[in-house]
């Protein structure tokens, strides 16, 4: 097997190795973690409803129909309506936009600052990496959905706020891990060889360095989505995060969902049910994601270990 | 080993004093803005009242002249030197209840809350994680291992919703909404705790059974396991004994990381619950734009967090005989 995959990679024309790259570890996936597999489904599904959210709900996300005020499940409103006879299902369908978008900005946001104080912190060192961590232990020491809380409070609740303060409050946590994988990579030759030929920081860091630490880098950002997701809707639900017409999952939960919870359930079953359905399925393809891509995790010698390893083969 | 606790107990202060410049410049960003909703709300819109309440609240002085009355290295508008170094955090300015007053009522129910998450997360986390490493890559762990992060996807917010709405709907039942003293009632205190500690204790035990299945997995390869087996001990006193022993370790660390966590949910739950603790004095405090009350709860959760990671690496001291702090 090994071998067709040589020559595969040998004939093919410039170019094609990196989408081989993809295709193969696609196909890894789909042999090796049907669980994955499970969540790329419900994580592609997730974005495609979120991107045409407006062919497929059926009725606008702020469509009134006064005669239908918390009208229960029927044929035409499959989910039933809420309080002010909104379509529960659209405004699921078009909350699913708005985890897209939070998850997506927010989990860049937060990765693209965690690569540069990690790089930076990690690969220049010394007295400047000691200060940048001791700002990062007293960061820790603030939750994160607390300091979100505050901000927000302060700055007022929208979809961009949201973004920014979530995309700053994980990607300044997360430099600990881009960190520590500057400074396993810093000590190679190459880094050596580049700095003796007089290449500057930053091309050090964008092109010997950077390359390197990819698989950590997207470890971090498959795992930050679901995190960001629920973090999004936790604030909507407390009431610090994407203010009410706008359908966010988690503020379809407050306010009204809980006025109403007992006389129309649900007006709070489905957003929830959608949002955990969702976490739970990218929560599931970032760890095989994970298990994939950090050769550490996979299965070993010993008792337990071997028989794992004679599976996949 | 002593000189170490003293030395991370020294690096404490300084790291103390950036955390109060950190909160206390986060929270109070905006400065003003309370006199505006105070006013909204007692219907006064004279300019000579704004003055007078900017002076009594000490608004009117320079951020920094606010920062140094607060942390207690400047006189107060009285006179007096009385701030965080004195154990005193300010007067609420919306209730006008001085903050260590409101956290001492407060505390014991987000410490119970907290423990009893965490008790449950233990006894969730420990027996997974085990059976799922012991019988890595077949149905039962893929079935342990879905079960864990389903723990983690469900959001703490809308399981306790369910909770509350569900029995209430199939059966009529309401679980008590009424804080009782453990000291008055333990059994009604326990019955109100334990709905609410199950709903947190879930999203931390999701964690702690992956964290335990990745190191039993890990323990699992080592010589030592080998040896073991080899000299025919029985598979109970193999896990048990030799394997589970040595994964606990960096699980402890685990635990520790999960208590910012554990904080944020205590916010969230005790909203849902409607328990009187700390989280909700936060997010109460952080509605009115209760300023030394916000920054009073986030020092004293802050505070908490920084021992809790010193008692953790400790622990992990204690633990792991190779570890050695010096």
């Amino acid at each position: 097997m090994g071998n067709s995959m040589t020559d595969r990679s040998s004939e093919g024309v410039a170019g094609a190795k990196r989408h081989s790259q993809l295709v193969s570890f696609l196909i890894r996936l789909a042999r090796e973690k049907p669980l994955g597999t499970v969540g790329a489904v419900i994580t592609l599904l997730l974005l495609l409803v979120g991107i045409f959210a407006n062919f497929i709900a059926p009725y606008g996300m702020n469509e009134i129909y006064m005669d239908s005020l918390l009208a229960p499940p029927s044929a035409k409103f499959w989910l039933g309506a809420d309080n002010v006879g909104r379509d529960v299902l659209s405004r699921v369908i078009f909350g699913a936009r708005i985890s897209v978008i939070v998850g997506l900005g927010a989990s860049v946001l937060a990765t693209i600052l965690s690569l540069i104080i990690g790089l930076v912190s990690g690969y220049i060192g010394g007295k400047l990496d000691l200060i940048v961590q001791r700002i990062v232990d007293i960061w820790l020491c603030i939750p994160g959905i607390i300091f979100a809380m505050i901000v927000i409070s302060i700055i007022g609740p929208g979809i961009w706020q949201v973004i920014v303060v979530l995309g700053l409050s994980w990607g300044i946590g997360g430099s600990r891990i881009i960190r520590s994988a500057v400074i396993g990579i810093k000590e190679n030759v190459y880094v050596a060889a580049a700095e003796a030929i007089g290449c500057p920081t930053t091309r050090i860091l964008i092109r010997h360095i950077l390359p390197n630490i990819m698989a950590p880098t997207i470890i971090l950002f498959t795992t930050r989505v679901p995190n960001v997701i629920l973090a999004e809707a936790s604030l909507s639900f407390l009431g610090f995060g994407i203010p009410p017409p706008a359908p966010s999952w988690g503020g379809m939960l407050s306010g009204s969902g809980r006025t109403y919870m007992f006389q129309a359930p649900w007006m709070a079953i489905w957003p929830g049910l959608a949002l955990a359905s969702v976490v739970y399925g990218i929560n599931m393809f970032g760890d095989a994601v994970r298990d994939l891509l950090d050769p550490r995790m996979r299965g070993g010698t010993g008792r337990y270990g071997a028989k794992a390893k004679k599976k996949p083969k | 080993m002593r000189n170490y606790i003293i030395r991370r107990l020294l690096i404490l202060i300084p790291t103390l004093l950036l955390l109060t410049l950190l909160i206390f410049f986060l929270v109070r960003l905006v400065p003003g803005d309370i006199i505006d909703a105070m006013m909204a709300a007692g219907g006064v819109d004279v300019e000579l009242d704004r003055t007078l309440l900017e002076r009594t609240l000490g608004l009117d002085a320079p951020v920094i002249v606010q920062y140094g009355r607060w942390m207690g290295v400047v006189p107060q508008v009285e006179g007096n030197f009385s701030g965080v170094l004195q154990g005193n955090l300010g007067i609420s300015w919306w209730t006008r209840v001085s903050v260590v007053e409101l956290l001492t009522l407060k505390w014991p129910v987000t410490l119970q809350l907290g423990l009893m998450a965490l008790m449950i997360a233990q006894l969730i986390a420990l027996p997974i994680g085990m059976f799922s490493a012991l019988r890595q890559d077949t149905w039962g762990d893929y079935i342990g291992r879905s079960f864990a992060i389903l723990c983690i996807s469900v959001p703490g917010f809308w399981l306790g919703t369910m909770v509350i709405v569900m029995p209430s709907i199939w059966w009529g039942y309401m679980p008590p909404l009424m804080l009782v003293h453990f000291t008055e009632d333990p059994i009604g205190n326990l019955q109100m705790f334990i709905i609410p500690a199950i709903v947190l204790g879930m999203a931390l035990g999701g964690m702690t059974m992956r964290m335990t299945r990745t190191m039993m997995l890990e323990v699992l390869r080592q010589d030592y396991i080998r040896t073991a087996w080899a000299k025919g001990l029985r598979e109970r006193v193999v896990t048990l004994r030799h394997a589970l022993k040595n994964a606990l370790i960096p699980v402890v660390t685990v635990v520790g990381l999960q208590v910012p966590v554990l904080i944020g949910g205590t916010v969230i739950i005790e909203s849902i619950f409607c328990l009187p603790g700390m989280g909700r004095l936060l997010v109460d405090g952080t509605l009115h734009r209760d300023e030394p009350l916000v920054s009073g709860v986030m020092l004293v959760f802050a505070v908490g967090l920084m021992l809790t990671n010193i008692a953790v690496d400790l622990t992990y001291a204690y633990l792991d005989p190779r570890v050695h702090y010096k």
